[in-house]
């Protein structure tokens, strides 16, 4: 009985932890511009200075951030399926051949997930710029690659080992092409494994900040956490919080949709490819 | 490494020598790995040799003509000055107390977690959200609440004035920033802990119960040291990821009221002010305590490297 309150009392403290703060970046988003210029403290906004969707349509009337956002989505997208592929060719190789310099490969990949990023910011500031990289979609792409890699090659390494490739050659035996075998049953086996890894790798590019305002001057490759960092307003010291907090609930909604639609698949590969379960 | 053994005969290393099969095997792994590989060392082994080379000038990018050798200076520069060394010490109180408050917390989550039979999407599902959020946008959501114009902590706080600001001395400005760290990555360390709980066998669990060991020696003498390596796994990482904390400062304080942390002082000097060559040494140093600190964890803690880097 304690143990079932307690259990209780555990779900709603989680619920409470993780879904106050969204709760309250929403309601900031719905307090009139004017009323933070003067201040509106309070968990609600407070009487008559409810903005409505004002805020929303304002950020949204914004150039800049409409651009950030197409940034964003364009730039995540090209590094994850990018990188989701040549995790898969790595994992398939880590999981299911014998060859030198494997441990190199999980080494390195370890050692990168660890590096400390802004460290290289100097060094790839100047490199890209030499290169022409600098401010462009892929002067960002190939750094996010590099960083998620590790991520792909351990989710899907987990989940290649966990699949019985004798069916492929069972398959083979009951006649099947090897094209068939390879389609029909390792297709479906190992496509879970390549969603988590494509999930996670995307997370990480929607996420990442320190390249994304070092490796970029304007809005033509500047993405969205950059772009909300930026968006000072008139004055630094007292920024336009609502008309932020729309910015930063729209930069969510991507993200909340993702965990609405593929929870199980995301605490699988978490799990599964940090710990082996 | 289940099926993947099974169809390969045991091989010595090296002196017999490999049939044609295993060394076509070796070539297709090798190739099938070299892309990889290609990418993660170009964006970080290439520059960080660069950073090397480049932190023995003194280049600044605005005059990028009167680049100079200046050997070790740059070194003893940062090293000799105080900033470098208070920013070393805010970061290390950054990692310490943020990795020890989520151990706890995140292993409650977990636990909570492991146990909850109903509604086990919903806390599934809401434990993703933090994770899943942009940083930035949870250094906002806490700085906008820690604002004394426009957020609710000081309201909601009994014994803090409504007045107080929080990021105008270092204590609360550290505090507030510690909040947000701790709040994004709880859950991802709860998730790293769940994991390593649901591999103590709960029949073992059972026959300490049935022993009539206590609740607490339950705890520590059994679920503790059966997720052992789960645990310090979960620790390398977050703490090296702590250590290289960033879009909170950059976002809630812009390192002002000494919350700087060493990665925010690096960032400063090579992109704010053009100091390529100081800030290449900063880099260098940076990487050089991220080993250190890796080092010291894998040494004190004993965690199993082979676990960390997934072998199977």
């Amino acid at each position: 009985m304690v143990r079932k309150l307690g259990t209780a009392v555990g779900c709603l403290l989680i619920l409470v932890w993780c879904l106050l703060p969204v709760a309250w970046i929403i309601s900031l988003s719905f307090k009139t511009q004017e009323s933070i210029t003067v201040g509106n403290p309070g968990f609600l906004p407070a009487e008559g200075t409810n903005a409505g969707w004002q805020n929303y349509i304002d950020v949204w009337d914004n150039e800049q951030f409409r651009r950030a956002i197409l940034n964003s989505v364009g730039i995540a997208l090209i590094a994850t399926v990018a990188s989701v592929i040549l995790g898969t060719l790595a994992a398939y190789a880590i999981a299911r051949l014998e060859f030198k310099g494997k441990k190199f490969v999980l080494t390195t990949a370890l050692a990168i997930a660890m590096f400390p990023v802004v460290s290289l910011v100097g060094p790839l500031f100047d490199m890209w710029r030499t290169l022409g990289l600098y401010d462009t979609w892929p002067g960002l792409i190939i750094p996010y690659m590099s960083f998620t890699l590790p991520l792909a090659i351990w989710t899907l390494t987990a989940f290649f080992r966990e699949i019985p490739w004798e069916l492929e050659q069972a398959a083979q035996v009951d006649g099947a092409t090897s094209w068939q075998a390879f389609r029909k049953i390792i297709v479906p086996l190992a496509a879970p494994g390549v969603f988590t890894a494509a999930i996670l790798t995307f997370f990480f590019a929607w996420n990442d900040f320190v390249f994304g305002i070092s490796l970029t001057s304007t809005e033509n490759a500047r993405p969205i956490p950059a772009a909300l960092s930026f968006f000072v307003g008139a004055d630094p010291f007292n920024r336009p919080a609502s008309l932020l907090a729309a910015g930063a609930v729209i930069a969510t909604i991507p993200i909340i949709v993702i965990v609405l639609v593929f929870q199980r698949k995301i605490v699988a590969g978490l799990t599964s490819g940090a710990v082996k379960g | 490494m289940s099926t993947a053994t099974v169809e390969k005969p045991a091989r010595g290393k090296g002196k017999v020598r490999a049939s044609d099969r295993a060394r076509a095997e070796n070539s297709l792994g090798q190739k099938l790995v070299a892309p990889a590989i290609f990418v993660m060392l170009l964006v970080t082994a290439f520059p960080m040799l660069r950073a090397l080379y480049l932190s023995v000038f003194n280049y600044t990018l605005t005059a990028p003509d009167d680049r100079e050798f200046v050997g070790l200076s740059n070194y003893i520069t940062a090293l000799t000055d105080p900033l470098f060394w208070r920013d070393t010490g805010v970061t290390v109180l950054y990692m310490l107390v943020t990795v020890s408050v989520e151990l706890v917390i995140g292993f409650v989550f977990a636990m909570v977690m492991h146990r909850v039979i109903f509604a086990r999407g919903l806390i599934r599902t809401s434990i993703l959200i933090p994770y899943g959020i942009i940083t930035v946008v949870s250094g906002f959501a806490w700085q906008f609440a820690f604002s004394y114009q426009n957020g609710f902590v000081n309201g909601w706080l009994p014994g803090i004035s409504e007045q107080f600001n929080w990021f105008g001395e270092t204590t609360p400005a550290v505090i507030a920033i510690m909040v947000s760290e701790i709040w994004k990555t709880t859950p991802f360390m709860s998730l790293l802990l769940l994991a390593g709980l649901a591999q103590v066998s709960e029949d073992m669990i059972e026959a300490a119960k049935v022993d009539g060991a206590s609740w607490t020696q339950r705890l520590f003498k059994v679920i503790l040291p059966n997720m052992q390596a789960a645990i310090m796994v979960a620790v390398l990482f977050r703490a090296l990821d702590a250590y290289r904390i960033f879009d909170n400062i950059f976002v809630m304080t812009n390192g002002a009221s000494g919350t700087e942390s060493i990665s925010f002082l690096t960032y400063r000097q090579t992109i704010e002010q053009f100091q390529l060559g100081m800030g290449s040494a900063l880099s260098v140093l940076l990487f050089l305590s991220v080993l250190l600190i890796a080092w010291l964890i894998v040494k004190l803690f004993r965690v199993d490297l082979a676990a960390a880097r997934q072998e199977g």
